[in-house]
C-alpha cells in the first residue's frame, strides 16, 4: 500500500501522469482543430435537436474512452456547433462514469454483477443529469 | 560472435524502447500523418487548422501549468494509505468519506480496483464503492480546464448533481446487491 509521500516525489508522480496525458491532449487538439471545421450540418445529421440526443451523447460517450480532458474538448466543440447543453452533458458525464473498456476488469475484480448494473446506472445517470443539468443552467 | 551478442542486445534494446513508448504517441503520429498529407492536399485547410491548433494552444498552456500544481498538492496530501483509513467508518460519515475520497482520489482506476476488492472483502457496501467510483469522475485538478469551455456555473451545477447522483446510485446497489459481499 503506498506510504506517505515526500514533495519530491509528488512532483515525480504528478509529472508522469501529466506527461502521459500530453500525447493526449496534443492528438486530440490537432484532430478538434480539423473538426473545428468540419460545417455544423455534420452535427446536426447526428444530434437532431430531438428528445433522442441525451441518449445518443450518452451512448457516444460510454464507448468513449481516454482522459476526461478529451470530453471537455470534444463537448466544448460541440456546443459551438449548435449541439444541445443536454446532450454534451450526457456525453461528459457518460464517458467518465461508465467504463466500457474497463468493464472486464471491473467484472473480474469486483463482480459480474455489481460491474454490470453500476455501469447501467451510470449510463441512465448521465441522462438524467444531462436534463437537470440543462434545465437548472436556465433557472438559476 | 561477440559482434553477433551486442547486435542482439542492440535490437532488444530499440524494441524495449518502441515498447515504453506511450501508445498515445501513435495517435499524435496519425495526426501528424494527416496534417501532412492534408498540406498538400488542401492547404488552405492546413493554414486555418494550424492556427485554430495554435490559438486553442496558447489558451491552454496557463491552465495546464495550474493543473500541473493541483496535481501535485494532490499527490502530497492524497495517498491510498490516508483513503483506506476513513473507508469504513459509519454510516453517514462513511458516504461523506466516500465522495470526498472520491474526489480527491487520483491515478488510474485499475491502481485502486485491488484496494476497493480489500474493502469489499472487509465488509466495505457495494453502494460506498460505487459512490467512490462514481465521484471519480470529478477532477478538481481538471475544473480551471471546464471552467474554460463551459464556465463556473455550469460546472457548479454539474458537480452538485453527480455528488448527489452518486449517493443515488450507492443506494440503488445496495438495494440490487445487498449492502455486504455474498
Amino acid at each position: 500500500m503506498e506510504e506517505d509521500i515526500s514533495l519530491k516525489q509528488a512532483i515525480s508522480k504528478a509529472w508522469k501522469g501529466f506527461s502521459r496525458t500530453i500525447p493526449m491532449i496534443l492528438g486530440t487538439l490537432l484532430l478538434v482543430s480539423l473538426a473545428s471545421f468540419i460545417p455544423k450540418s455534420f452535427y446536426l445529421t447526428i444530434f437532431q435537436g430531438t428528445f433522442l440526443d441525451p441518449l445518443i451523447g450518452a451512448i457516444i460517450g460510454s464507448i468513449s474512452a481516454g482522459n476526461p480532458i478529451t470530453s471537455y474538448i470534444f463537448g466544448g466543440e460541440m456546443i459551438k456547433n449548435g449541439v444541445g447543453l443536454m446532450a454534451v452533458t450526457a456525453f461528459i458525464v457518460s464517458w467518465v462514469t461508465v467504463g466500457t473498456i474497463q468493464l472486464p476488469a471491473e467484472s473480474m475484480i469486483l463482480g459480474k454483477k455489481f460491474a454490470l448494473i453500476r455501469n447501467l446506472l451510470s449510463f441512465i445517470s448521465a441522462i438524467i443529469i444531462g436534463a437537470l443539468t440543462a434545465i437548472l443552467i436556465k433557472i438559476i | 560472435m561477440k559482434i553477433k551478442i551486442s547486435k542482439i542486445f542492440k535490437q532488444t534494446k530499440i524494441k524495449m524502447k518502441i515498447k515504453n513508448i506511450s501508445k498515445a504517441w501513435y495517435f499524435v503520429l496519425i495526426m501528424l500523418i494527416i496534417y501532412s498529407a492534408l498540406y498538400f492536399l488542401n492547404p488552405n485547410l492546413f493554414n486555418k487548422s494550424i492556427n485554430f491548433f495554435t490559438n486553442i494552444i496558447i489558451k491552454i498552456i496557463p491552465i495546464f501549468i495550474l493543473i500541473f500544481f493541483l496535481m501535485i498538492i494532490m499527490n502530497f496530501f492524497v495517498t491510498t494509505k490516508t483513503i483506506t483509513k476513513h473507508f469504513k467508518d459509519k454510516k453517514i460519515k462513511a458516504w461523506f468519506f466516500a465522495i470526498i475520497s472520491g474526489i480527491i482520489s487520483t491515478g488510474p482506476i485499475y491502481m485502486w480496483y485491488p484496494l476497493l476488492k480489500n474493502a469489499q472483502e472487509k465488509g466495505v457496501s457495494h453502494g460506498l464503492i460505487s459512490c467512490f467510483l462514481y465521484n471519480r469522475a470529478i477532477k478538481i485538478f481538471l475544473i480551471p480546464i471546464m471552467i474554460f469551455y463551459f464556465g463556473i456555473k455550469y460546472i457548479l451545477i454539474l458537480s452538485v448533481l453527480m455528488i448527489i447522483m452518486s449517493i443515488i446510485q450507492g443506494i440503488t446497489i445496495n438495494k440490487f446487491l445487498g449492502e455486504k459481499q455474498k
